[in-house]
């Protein structure tokens, strides 16, 4: 188990996690004893190569994954299984596009049968907070994608998560929308005091917004390093230009350099096996 | 300045594809007009459009076409109950239980395209000579394609709206309503209307056959009595109404997919 002192005050513990998946290759491991602590208001990121398992931590974290080794717990309650207090942002665009922004927002709250008004007036509240004002009654489908992403954060928001997870929520944005929704999510997790658990493989995103940073190993996923970002709060996107800043990404990308050219060899090895076999 | 660097200005609406459209009918009917009069083509086979076109007013004021209309749209309106209430249902079953997808996919699929208006013997003999009989073969028509849409709109739910709904913690009924169904029900629609297509392509085909109901009836019974010009216009007026159905149909297709 790696030493990691915050984990027993942790409102989110991930103890020794495996995952194996069956290839036609044969067996591998995902995910390798992995053990972590969130601490209640913290903002904790997993970064590593592609391939190392980030997104099967995410899902068995929310509890959309079965069938693996270890026990992830929420302020001391072991769960199987999506939990209400987790609320997780996905990668992939996520909105409902046959409800409008307010709808969609308000969906967690349909489902706990708040009446129409009240729901309306708190889904307006969450559309405030993510900067869509003057949305309230369009489509997806007429928004950015950077616009949908935040009303995915939003519903998300409006469910008033213990815990937000998200998965490379900004990876299908540009660098610039990248950088202000992370601005956003910045402020709206030092207003809300909300703990956070960010998986990404983007090291600026993780070094402007965290208080800690775990980095994984390549296949199979272990936590290789914790890094605690002590640079202050509050942040934004301003704070990527600083010194301090740089040395943390030149800290990070050192312990994460090996692990991507060993992703990369994987990539070519596998993709001359194929080749061979064709 | 060259073409390429024009700016394409569009101001309101423009008409030109349809008027083109309407041109083309136009030149269309004149020139079949034309090769009549001349003698290419004999009036006992096909009568002038002329002739055809002055024959839809006694079919208003003779033949009562009106009448024979909301009777033959009745008819596709319980066959487009039954075949939604019903398509839908069993699509959602088949998707629901793999085994009974996997096991009747595939004759469904061949239904589509068997030309199951032969088959209205059978229901003669089981409803009689009424419009059961004519009901049950636009709704045997349009069952298939309803089936297979239901259930490909379903399967096609992206898997990231499937997550949401479980991070939710939704229940199977919940994540049906709430997210499978409207997720589907564009691809859904597509299938009813197809359906509703066949449906009144079959209703007005047994309407002929059986010699009973609405518009096939009168169709039918035009051409008994050799009225060419009036069984042309009856059958101009079936080809309007499905061009018009098939249009209204479009629009509330457009109307589910709010934005694209």
């Amino acid at each position: 188990m790696p030493p990691d002192a915050v984990r027993n005050d942790a409102i989110l513990v991930a103890d020794d996690i495996v995952v194996r998946f069956q290839t036609p290759e044969g067996p591998i491991t995902a995910v390798d004893n992995v053990s972590f602590g969130v601490k209640p208001g913290e903002f904790l990121s997993v970064i590593g190569p592609s391939g190392c398992g980030k997104s099967t931590l995410f899902n068995v974290i929310g509890g959309l994954l079965n069938g693996y080794d270890g026990i992830v717990s929420v302020a001391g309650e072991t769960i199987s299984g999506p939990h209400k207090s987790i609320g997780m942002v996905f990668q992939e665009e996520s909105t409902f596009p046959w409800r409008t922004v307010t709808d969609n927002v308000a969906f967690p709250l349909e489902l706990i049968g708040m009446p129409k008004a009240k729901r309306v007036e708190r889904a307006r509240h969450f559309i405030s907070l993510v900067g869509l004002d003057g949305f309230e009654n369009r489509y997806p489908g007429e928004l950015s994608g950077g616009m949908r992403q935040r009303v995915s954060l939003a519903r998300t928001l409006a469910s008033e998560p213990k815990i937000l997870l998200m998965d490379e929520p900004f990876a299908a944005l540009d660098e610039q929308t990248r950088l202000l929704l992370g601005d956003k999510v910045l402020q709206i997790q030092q207003e809300l005091k909300q703990t956070t658990l960010l998986i990404t493989h983007n090291i600026t995103e993780a070094v402007q917004m965290s208080d800690r940073i775990l980095v994984m190993t390549y296949r199979p996923g272990k936590v290789k390093r914790i890094v605690e970002i002590k640079l202050p709060r509050p942040r934004t996107s301003e704070i990527v230009g600083s010194e301090a800043f740089g040395r943390y990404v030149a800290q990070i990308w050192n312990d994460l350099r090996e692990e991507a050219n060993r992703g990369m060899r994987d990539a070519e090895k596998h993709a001359l096996r194929q080749e061979q076999a064709l | 300045m060259t073409t390429a660097d024009t700016p394409i200005v569009t101001s309101g609406r423009d008409y030109s594809a349809p008027l083109v459209g309407f041109g083309t009918l136009v030149a269309f009917l004149l020139t079949i007009e034309a090769v009549i009069r001349i003698g290419w083509l004999n009036r006992f086979i096909v009568p002038p459009p002329s002739e055809i076109i002055a024959s839809f007013g006694r079919l208003f004021t003779e033949e009562h076409i009106l009448y024979r209309f909301f009777f033959t749209a009745g008819e596709c309106f319980i066959a487009g109950v039954m075949v939604t209430i019903c398509g839908i249902a069993i699509g959602v079953l088949m998707q629901r239980y793999s085994l009974l997808q996997r096991a009747c996919e595939t004759w469904v699929a061949a239904f589509a395209s068997a030309p199951l208006v032969l088959t209205y013997p059978l229901f003669m003999v089981i409803f009689g000579r009424n419009a059961w009989t004519i009901i049950m073969m636009g709704f045997l028509s349009a069952l298939p394609p309803v089936i297979l849409k239901t259930i490909e709109g379903i399967s096609g739910t992206r898997k990231v709206l499937v997550n949401v709904g479980r991070s939710f913690k939704l229940t199977a009924t919940q994540q049906f309503w709430k997210i499978l169904f409207p997720a589907a029900l564009p691809t859904i629609f597509v299938g009813i209307r197809l359906g509703l297509i066949f449906a009144l392509i079959n209703v007005v085909g047994t309407e002929f056959l059986i010699n009973f109901g609405g518009l096939g009836q009168l169709i039918n019974d035009l051409a008994e009595r050799y009225d060419l010009a009036g069984t042309y216009a009856a059958i101009c007026f079936v080809i309007l109404v499905s061009v018009l159905f098939f249009m209204g149909l479009e629009k509330v297709e457009r109307w589910l997919r709010p934005v694209a």
